[in-house]
Formats: structure tokens, C-alpha cells, sequence
């Protein structure tokens, strides 16, 4: 990372090369787990011309070659003793999540005992993820317990309105309690090479979240190619992200392993860079035991263990933790229950 | 947090292996003169004695093979021929687990990769050249090509079941018989693919298989019966055959060594091309005439990609061939390991800096830890002849004409790789590139639909596709075609 990286406009433009660029020459940036911002590369963010320039350094993805390294590290078999931890893993990596026009108090209070205690003897999960008018709601019930609240805001799922607006979204839910705030970029923006437009919101947004974290949806379903997933995370992480997260929910495909696979590639990268560890979290779509284990796997064999804890990698999910349920039930008894041995909500 | 895999053994259940296996010929097993042991790699146990195939048997089998061919098979409407391909495809997906699981008892592969790429793309063979059998006055060699007769085939270790599906099944298409022979260390699943041919009813003699070491592929390829040889194998056997067959003007077939380029332009897509130079060279334990022994590296991005590829490699598995996260197994046999282990002291002796993972190897069996050189030169016996293990060595470049240069600069042209984001200095490198078969941001990628072979001393002839037909028919001359007979 740190090699000489003459005739790669990519590489001058990267952080930690010792060719002229944003970051001190010839050194990685002193990692600092505290420095917010992007460690030295404010050059990088001056316009759009030199975003675009750093954004399309970087180097491609082939997307043929990264489907197949996904598909293959799918085929990895976790068994037994490493099946059970896999599953106790995925359950406490989990962002339990109700993100429904018909949500009510009552729904987010079911949803919070679940997470404080799912059943079987299994851990919490990471945190309960609702809309910003039920944040407060969430605060309350988890008050004093390890699950934290998250919250999205900037007009999810679309995030198509005034900075303004988006910036009072976000107050909002921190100021309900909400630990955690997953807002959604700009997708118009960034597709039409508006890519400081896309930084300035990230910046606004983080300074909005106060000691929140901040974790930033680039929504990949609408984002196309994975040469834009490697961007859109590179832009995130040096607008200050704290995690990057797939996609809303909202859209068809969500989380898919190929694209959490370039996303998990990008956080290692800027690690190597400047020392700060971001966290990914692939969210939709993942709904079995069986998805969960692969996602545990990719991120084992791409990030790295440093990333498997929950303050460094998450799964946005719903149904899924009756299936690690189910599945840790049946690591402990020997046989399959059924869904009317799990609590639906 | 501190992960790892339980081990997921797959089961040994599946295979029930005889003590001692007979030769196929004729349609059946019969015994032979003498025995060998075959052990598996990975723990030295002798899984089954197998018969060498003397002279005598060798007649016998060839004997079959021409009864076969002119009584049934070359008289057979290719319609029905194909019938037979088909179903001996369709058994080898049926079996496709047992036959897995003896591939990598025999050889040391890793289950993953016989499971996942040579049984497949075995019956991947036989459905491709089914079809052509009754479509081959379509296949541009004239209105009626005619088979060429009985085929002596031999193969070598390396991917035992698949190398004798691109043997048996365009001969088979194409109407000729077979004699073939499966490398010393390797039989079972030869000895396994002949109970499936009695199991498809397939025609007596249309397809025998004799085992042995190199004095019985030596009978096998002089034997006058013999109309067309076929050989996959090293460079140095291969060369004594085109001598041999050069005296006989029997036809001929080589596909031999490589010492492959795998090219990193600076522009690469770097995580996908760090998973090729690891794909290319790693697997099957490099083991794999096509290998990307050679890694060619713009050195603007060596250090860069250095890096990437040692923290790649520092995460591949090395173990117990069964288990199912094995990326890298045993090294085929004693014989090989301590080939490769010279290979590797010349590399420190020439100035070579040698590194491997942190890699415990297992006491029993036959092991090599992924390892790499840099700072190799061109002059270097690393750089220059075929290693066939997990061996890369690493060269840097400065300019396309430079990559060019040192890729082409080898004896061998079998296979290369070029990885780039940008199109138009694909087609131009692989265009300068010799070598049979050019990769583009992808590496070890087979299909029956194309054709495969080298330049140079990699052989000659391709197999697969349309071209591979050639090799098993008895191509008319243009006149001919012409005068439509």
C-alpha cells in the first residue's frame, strides 16, 4: 500500500502511497481510532473534479472474478464447533429491524424485549433499528441494556429532499435517544458525478449525529457496476462514516455477498491507509442461518477477525434471528423445532 | 474475534474400493501379470493393488479395441454413439460424489476442487462431444469424416479423471476405439470409469483401460496397432513419442509442459488479480501444465500487489485433501515433492528471495507450502523451466513490449494470462502473445467448447472444441473435400 506507486493516478490519489497525494508523503497516517474526519485527505474532497479523479484512481473490480470469489468462499463448510460460534456471532451481530409504514409502539416494544432477550439462551443482539418517530420509543425500552438504538433518518429510504430537512431528520433521532443513525446517500447525485454534493451531505449529516455513529446506506441495488460500490465506500469512509451499509431494504437486490465482499475490501484498504477501523453492514435479503454463516465466512476470510464483532461488522435483518434460533436449538437438542417455537416478534 | 472452521470431513463412506483391480479390456476386468500398490498421497496408505500391464496384455487390450472398432463402434450411426456419451455423462454426474471423493483419495487434490472442477467439467466432456457425434459432417472437416481407428492414449496424474474425459470422449465421438493408459500413481478412478462404461452397456473394447508405469505406455504408443497416439504428459516423454511415432507415421497428439505468464498491468482490477495469480499457480497444487508459474508484474504496482498477494496467501488452507475448506493438498507423490524441493533450493542458490505463509504441513504424506520468489530473473531455472507445484515465481516489467518479451521468452507456449482494466491492451497483448490458450482478467477457466493446446514444446494438436475433433478424424485434404466423393 505504501509502495511506490509511480504512472497509477489511482494509487497517487491514495492515502498512504508515497507519491505526492493528499496524505504525508511516504508515511501511513498515524492511526488515531479517535480522529472523526478523513485522516489528512481533505485535498481529495476539494471539488468534484478531484473526487472524481481519486474515486476513478482507484483500482477497478472485476465483476466476473468478484462473483467468483464470493461464490466459492459460499462453499466453505462450517460445521459443528464452528457453526455454533458462527451462529451466537451472526445473532449478536444482528441490527434487529422493523421498518414498516404500520410500525407502532406496541410493535417496537415487542421488538426491543426480543432483542434484549432472544430466547434459547442466546446473546442480545447488536441493536433494534426502527424510523426516527419510534427511536424514542426504542431508547426507552433498551435504556440500561447492551442493545443500541438505531435510527434511520435523511428521508430514508429514497433521501430525496432539502439538506435541510434531512439534517432535522437526523437531530431528530439522536435527540430521541438513537446511538446509532443509518442515513442514505444521495444516490442522484453520486450517478451523475455530483460527488462532492454526495461528501458535503455525509459531513453534514455527521456533524448532526454529535457521538452517534454514523452509518451511511449506499443502497448498491441502485448503484449498478461494483467499480461504483468501491467508490461510493471510498467516498463515505473520507466523508466520515462510520460503517458502511448496503442498501435499505427497500430495494431489489439488497445485501448480496459480492458486493459486501468489495465493501469489506475497502474498509481493509482504508485501514491499511489510515489506520481507522470502519465497519460494514450488509443489510436485506439475508434471511436463513445458511446466509447469515456465509456473510460470517466473507467477512473471515476478506477483513480479516479483526472484524468479527459487532462494533465492526452487522447484519440488517428482521426474520433471520428466528432462523439462528431455530438452528441453535437444533446445535443443542438434536432436532428441529418450528416457527411456532420461536416468538414472532 | 478468533475464528476457524471446525474440520468438515467428507465422507469416505461413498467409495468402496476393491483390494485389487484387474485391466479393462474386452469389456471386462481380467487379471495380468504382475501388481502395484497405489497409495493416497496425503497419508501414504495403500488404498488397492492395481495390475501392471505387460506387453502381452497390452496386445490383448489393443487386440479388443480393433475387434471393437470394426465389428461395432465405426459402423455404429453416430446417433447412436451419442446415445452412449450421453449416458455415460449423465452416470458421471450420478457418481459424481464417489468418483470426487476417489479422485482426491488417489491424487491429494482437495475434495473442493475435484467436487467443484474436474468431475464437472469431466461430464461436461462427454455431454459436449455427444452431441457432436452425430453432427460431424458439420464440423468442417468434409461431408463424411472418417474415424482414424484405435486410439492409444496416456495420461498423466494431475487431474486423472478429467484429462481422460478430453481423451475418450472426441475419440469416442468421432467413432474411433480406445486403449488407454492412466498415469502410474493415479488408476482408480480410470479403473472406476470403466466400471461405468459396463454399467452403459457400452459396446466390449470400445473403451479398455490398462494400468502400469511408463514401460506399459511405452508398449501402449509402439504397439502397431495402434493408429493415432495421444499423449498429456512432460515435455521429455512427449518428445520420445513424436520421435517414436515419427518412425511409425502414426498420428499424433502432444500436450505437454508450460511455463505460463500470468501479466498484472498496473491498472488491473488488484483484488481479482491477486485471486487469479493464487488460482493460477496454487491450484491443484500447481500441479497443472497451464499453470501461472510465472508471475509478470508492472512494477510500478509490484510492491503494492507483493502485499496484497502475501496476506492472500497467508489465509489459504493447507491440510487434509478431504476436508472440505482444503484449499491446497498433497503433492501427488515422493517423487514430485522432491522435485519441486530442488527446484526450490536452485531458486535460493540463483539469488531468488523465497517466501511461504506460516504453514504447518502435516507429518505424514507428501507436502509443499504455497511459496513465491521475487526478485526472480529471467535467468534464473525458475523462471525457466516447469516446476509443477506450488511455486510462483515473480519478474516485474516496465513496458507491454517488455511483457511481451519476457512472457513469449520460454521454451513452452502452452497458456498466459493478461490482467487489465482496459480492453484495447488486452487484445493487443494477446495477440502478441504465444501461447495456445490467453486469459483476460480471469485464469484456469476450461470448457469443452474450447479448443486447448500449446506452441512450442507444450505439443501440438488442441482438445476440446471443434478443433480437438481433428486430432480423431481422418481429415480429408481439401481436393477431396472438393470433389465430394
Amino acid at each position: 500500500m505504501n509502495a511506490p506507486a509511480a504512472g497509477r493516478p489511482g494509487h497517487a490519489a491514495r492515502p498512504g502511497s508515497s507519491r505526492p497525494g493528499p496524505s504525508p508523503a511516504g508515511s501511513r497516517v498515524v492511526p488515531d481510532e479517535s480522529t472523526r474526519h478523513t485522516d489528512g485527505m481533505n485535498e481529495v474532497a476539494a471539488s468534484d473534479a478531484s473526487l472524481r479523479r481519486f474515486l476513478h484512481g482507484l483500482p477497478g473490480v472485476d465483476e466476473a472474478g468478484a462473483t467468483a470469489r464470493a461464490g466459492m468462499l459460499a462453499t466453505r463448510s462450517v460445521k459443528t464447533d464452528a457453526k455454533r460460534q458462527a451462529i451466537d456471532l451472526a445473532i449478536s451481530m444482528i441490527d434487529l429491524t422493523t421498518l414498516e409504514g404500520q410500525d407502532t409502539p406496541g410493535k417496537v416494544r415487542a421488538l426491543c424485549a426480543k432483542a434484549r432477550h432472544p430466547g434459547f439462551g442466546a446473546p442480545p443482539v447488536a441493536a433494534v433499528c426502527v424510523y426516527p418517530d419510534l427511536a424514542g420509543v426504542a431508547a426507552q425500552q433498551l435504556r440500561g441494556t447492551p442493545v443500541k438504538v438505531a435510527s434511520v433518518a435523511t428521508s430514508f429510504p429514497s433521501g430525496r429532499a432539502a439538506l435541510d430537512v434531512k439534517l432535522a431528520d437526523v437531530k431528530s433521532a439522536v435527540a430521541a435517544g438513537a446511538d446509532e443513525v443509518d442515513m442514505v446517500i444521495d444516490r442522484g447525485a453520486f450517478l451523475s458525478g455530483r460527488y462532492r454534493a454526495v461528501y458535503e451531505e455525509i459531513a453534514a449529516v455527521r456533524i448532526a449525529c454529535g457521538g452517534a455513529h454514523l452509518k451511511v446506506i449506499l443502497e448498491t441495488g441502485e448503484l449498478g457496476p461494483l467499480d461504483n460500490v468501491r467508490r461510493a465506500s471510498w467516498l463515505a469512509m473520507l466523508a466520515g462514516a462510520d460503517f458502511i451499509k448496503t442498501s435499505t431494504g427497500k430495494v431489489s437486490p439488497a445485501a448480496t455477498l459480492p458486493v459486501t465482499l468489495v465493501m469489506l475490501e475497502a474498509v481493509r484498504d482504508w485501514r491499511e491507509a489510515t489506520g481507522r477501523r470502519i465497519g460494514v453492514k450488509a443489510a436485506g435479503g439475508i434471511r436463513t442461518a445458511k446466509d447469515a454463516i456465509r456473510y460470517i465466512v466473507l467477512v473471515h476470510e476478506t477483513a480479516g477477525e479483526d472484524w468479527l464483532d459487532a462494533r465492526y461488522f452487522r447484519l440488517g435483518a428482521s426474520s433471520l434471528l428466528n432462523d439462528l434460533l431455530m438452528q441453535r436449538d437444533r446445535m443443542e437438542t438434536g432436532r428441529y423445532s418450528g416457527p411456532d417455537y420461536v416468538t414472532v416478534d | 474475534m478468533r475464528f476457524d472452521y471446525a474440520p468438515a470431513p467428507e465422507s469416505r463412506s461413498v467409495v468402496s474400493l476393491r483390494d485389487s483391480y484387474g485391466l479393462f479390456t474386452g469389456g471386462e476386468f481380467v487379471a495380468g501379470s504382475s501388481v502395484f500398490k497405489t497409495i493416497s498421497p496425503a497419508s501414504e496408505e495403500v488404498l488397492a493393488e492395481v495390475t501392471h500391464a505387460g506387453p502381452e496384455d497390452v496386445d490383448r487390450a489393443v487386440a479388443a479395441a480393433r475387434h471393437a472398432y470394426e465389428r461395432t463402434w465405426s459402423v455404429m450411426p453416430g446417433k447412436e454413439r451419442g446415445k452412449y456419451l450421453f449416458r455415460i455423462a449423465r452416470l458421471i454426474q450420478e457418481r459424481a460424489r464417489e468418483i470426487a471423493v476417489l479422485e482426491t483419495l488417489d491424487n491429494g487434490k482437495p475434495i473442493r476442487e475435484s467436487r467443484d472442477v474436474d468431475i464437472p467439467l469431466a461430464a461436461a466432456h462427454f455431454f459436449y462431444h455427444a452431441g457432436w457425434a452425430d453432427k460431424l459432417s458439420y464440423a468442417g472437416f468434409g461431408p463424411s469424416p472418417r474415424p482414424l481407428g484405435v486410439a492409444g492414449q496416456v495420461i498423466p496424474w494431475n487431474f486423472p479423471l478429467l484429462m481422460l474425459a478430453w481423451k475418450i470422449a472426441p475419440a469416442l465421438a468421432c467413432g474411433n476405439t480406445v486403449v488407454l493408459k492412466p498415469a502410474e500413481t493415479t488408476p482408480l478412478t480410470a479403473l472406476l470409469f470403466a466400471e461405468i462404461c459396463q454399467q452403459a452397456d457400452l459396446p466390449p473394447g470400445v473403451v479398455n483401460v490398462i494400468t502400469g508405469d511408463g514401460a506399459t505406455g511405452h508398449a501402449l504408443v509402439a504397439h502397431p496397432g495402434i493408429d493415432k497416439v495421444a499423449f498429456t504428459g512432460s515435455t521429455e516423454v512427449g518428445k520420445e513419442i513424436a520421435r517414436m511415432c515419427a518412425v511409425s507415421g502414426q498420428r499424433v497428439t502432444l500436450e505437454l509442459g508450460g511455463k505460463a505468464a500470468n501479466i498484472v498491468f498496473d491498472d488491473a482490477p488488484i483484488d481479482q488479480a491477486v485471486e487469479g495469480i493464487v488460482n493460477g499457480i496454487f491450484f491443484n497444487q500447481g500441479h497443472v501444465c497451464c499453470a501461472g508459474s510465472r508471475l509478470l508484474v508492472q512494477e510500478s504496482i509490484a510492491d503494492e500487489l507483493m502485499e496484497s498477494l502475501r496476506r492472500r496467501m497467508s489465509r489459504l488452507r493447507l491440510g487434509d485433501p478431504l476436508d472440505k475448506n482444503t484449499d491446497i493438498g498433497a503433492v501427488n507423490s515422493r517423487a514430485q515433492l522432491d522435485k519441486i524441493r530442488i527446484f526450490a533450493e536452485s531458486g535460493v542458490a540463483d539469488g531468488a528471495e523465497r517466501w511461504s505463509p506460516a504453514c504447518p504441513l502435516p507429518d505424514r504424506g507428501f507436502w509443499f507450502p504455497p511459496t513465491v520468489f521475487t526478485g526472480v530473473s529471467q535467468a534464473h531455472r525458475i523462471a525457466q523451466e516447469e516446476i509443477f507445484g506450488p511455486v510462483l515465481s515473480v519478474l516485474t516489467f516496465r513496458t507491454p513490449d517488455e511483457a511481451v518479451a519476457k512472457a513469449n521468452n520460454t521454451p513452452y507456449g502452452l497458456s498466459a494470462g493478461v490482467w487489465t482494466d482496459k480492453g484495447s491492451l488486452i487484445l493487443s497483448v494477446a495477440q502478441r502473445l504465444r501461447a495456445g490458450v490467453v486469459w483476460a482478467n480471469t485464469f484456469n477457466r476450461f470448457d469443452p467448447a474450447s479448443p486447448f493446446g500449446g506452441y512450442k514444446e507444450s505439443g501440438y494438436g488442441r482438445e476440446g472444441g471443434r478443433h480437438g475433433l481433428e486430432a480423431y478424424l481422418d481429415v480429408l485434404g481439401p481436393s477431396d473435400v472438393l470433389g465430394g466423393q
